[in-house]
């Protein structure tokens, strides 16, 4: 709400109707009702992660969480504006955050990353619908830079189906192979049905593809998220995997373990579709997510680290005004013109 | 006397070189891992760019303008070359740390910038309080980003630990990121700095 006020107090100062950063429309939705809908959309994810990884996972969510709108209202208060945390987006950042996250992360790491997500990802580029980056990514990113080791101590799970093992398959792959990632869970047929269902080790809320896609549906069926952009994203590594991953010659590569194992959906269904960092128009979406999907296969396959989502849409996120601007709507042309 | 002040202590906070003209922050970021070399660098810095604003002053009257940034550019390699050695000599170890950064101090934007702005066009006194002064607001920049790299990133002051061995370090602050990020921040807190001096000098 507040941002749509600024928004428009720049542009009487201004004095002209200048192209400017999203939120552009206005509508019925209002930003407490969307971002309390995405949260919901979240959850099931969420609460899977914390029964897989038990407590450590419930102590990270919390941390995340709490510590983001503690930093939210903190700064709110400092830059004198209305501090307005029930409106969910600090909640959502802080959960996002979370969820890309190893679920046994020592304290720090959870309140560290919400003070980068909120500080300086958000409210040092001027707050919310301002910020160009995807805050709970440049949280993550800042914590892998910082505690390496930490980032990538990944927790068994408590409930184990068949497998001991709790290192990544994204990171068994990069480490020994496809082979071994197959012997891991015990066959491909098991190795697609775990990480469907999310009986692998990983991030605490990125592990279930089931919970995430069924999430993302209800998100694209109330209309909050462009379905093109995760379909884009997905296929795209898909189609990328399928023809570059294999180790012997072209099209030999495995595009459904490619699509399913690390962040991949989380990132596409809840992470692409920002609206404040994406691209506003159809065409726009469908060029972020397939530069999104190219980015990541290209670290995940060539790069020095196994997973790549997180970049790839950080990344992409620094040309969103680009994007914007090649693809802008008919009448912003016009009075460019 | 009051007039060679101002000279000297504009270079500190109205234009300091990092902060608010952002000038070299390449090497600002690249050897303010630690105070201890972002100290030298800084020394170095002071050094070359007192020194240089010297002799462009003395030889102004005698270049051709058309050559002149050959001329200053041989000047600060002669320069360069003095204090390169020397530390080679008698601090091998800071040597190896700062590495390529130092033979890049022949191209610093901030020295050049100085010999074409100021010391062409002036005397010899001014010029070198000019210079000492842009030199000291390049130092003491250094050494407050090297403090809380090295603070941050590494858990130490100097090599003395300060937050004891259970400290984490941040791993981010030594490296670039995080040197951009901090140095970033450090320029929105020069400019709330800057604009309050001139706010009072102004109702005054």
């Amino acid at each position: 709400m507040s941002a749509d006020n600024a928004l428009t107090l720049e542009q009487k100062q201004a004095g002209i109707f200048t192209v400017s950063a999203s939120p552009h429309m206005l509508s019925n939705e209002s930003i407490p009702k969307i971002m309390w809908t995405v949260v919901i959309a979240l959850l099931p994810a969420v609460i899977f992660g914390m029964v897989i990884f038990g407590g450590g996972a419930v102590q990270t969510v919390l941390l995340c969480v709490i510590s983001a709108m503690v930093f939210e209202a903190m700064v709110l208060k400092i830059r004198k504006r209305r501090i307005c945390i029930n409106d969910g987006s600090a909640f959502l950042t802080g959960l996002l955050l979370a969820m890309c996250l190893p679920a046994d992360v020592p304290f720090y790491l959870p309140i560290v990353g919400s003070f980068i997500a909120i500080v300086v990802a958000k409210h040092s580029m001027g707050g919310l619908g301002y910020n160009i980056f995807n805050p709970a990514h440049v949280g993550r990113a800042a914590l892998v830079l910082s505690w390496p080791v930490a980032m990538t101590t990944w927790t068994p799970m408590t409930y184990s189906v068949d497998t001991v093992s709790s290192a990544t398959p994204l990171g068994v792959l990069k480490l020994q192979g496809y082979d071994a990632v197959v012997q891991m869970f015990g066959g491909q047929a098991d190795m697609y049905k775990d990480l469907f269902f999310g009986f692998r080790g990983g991030c605490l809320g990125e592990t279930s593809v089931l919970l995430l896609v069924l999430g993302g549906i209800f998100l694209i069926y109330k209309g909050y998220i462009d379905w093109v952009v995760p379909v884009t994203m997905i296929g795209t590594v898909g189609v990328l995997t399928w023809a570059f991953g294999g180790s012997v010659g072209l099209f030999s590569g495995d595009p459904l373990f490619h699509m399913m194992a690390g962040g991949l959906i989380i990132g596409a269904f809840f992470m692409a579709t920002d609206m404040v960092t994406s691209p506003i128009t159809k065409k726009g979406k469908i060029i972020f997510a397939f530069g999104c999907g190219a980015i990541t296969v290209l670290i995940r396959l060539i790069g020095g680290y196994p997973e790549g989502v997180c970049y790839s849409i950080l990344l992409m996120n620094s040309v969103t005004p680009l994007i914007d601007r090649l693809c802008k709507v008919p009448s912003q042309k016009r009075r460019v013109a | 006397m009051a007039n060679l002040w101002k000279i000297f202590s504009k270079g500190i906070i109205q234009e300091n070189p990092i902060f608010v003209l952002a000038l070299s922050l390449c090497p600002a970021v690249a050897v303010s891992t630690t105070v201890v070399n972002a100290a030298a660098m800084g020394l170095a810095v002071m050094i070359v760019i007192s020194a240089n604003n010297i002799s462009v002053s003395l030889i102004r009257k005698l270049v051709n303008p058309k050559v002149r940034v050959p001329v200053y550019i041989i000047s600060i390699a002669t320069i360069v070359t003095v204090i390169e050695l020397t530390l080679k000599a008698f601090a091998p170890l800071i040597y190896k740390d700062l590495g390529v950064y130092l033979q890049l101090v022949v191209v610093f934007a901030i020295i050049l910038a100085r010999a074409e702005v100021f010391a062409s066009k002036n005397r010899v006194i001014p010029s070198f309080f000019d210079g000492f002064g842009m030199g000291f607001g390049f130092f003491t920049a250094m050494i407050f980003i090297g403090v809380i790299r090295e603070l941050f990133g590494n858990g130490t002051i100097l090599g003395f630990s300060v937050f004891g061995s259970s400290y984490p370090p941040a791993l981010i602050m030594i490296l670039p990121a995080g040197g951009f990020i901090l140095i970033g921040y450090l320029v929105g807190v020069y400019k709330i700095w800057n604009e309050r001096i001139e706010k009072r000098s102004g109702a005054r």
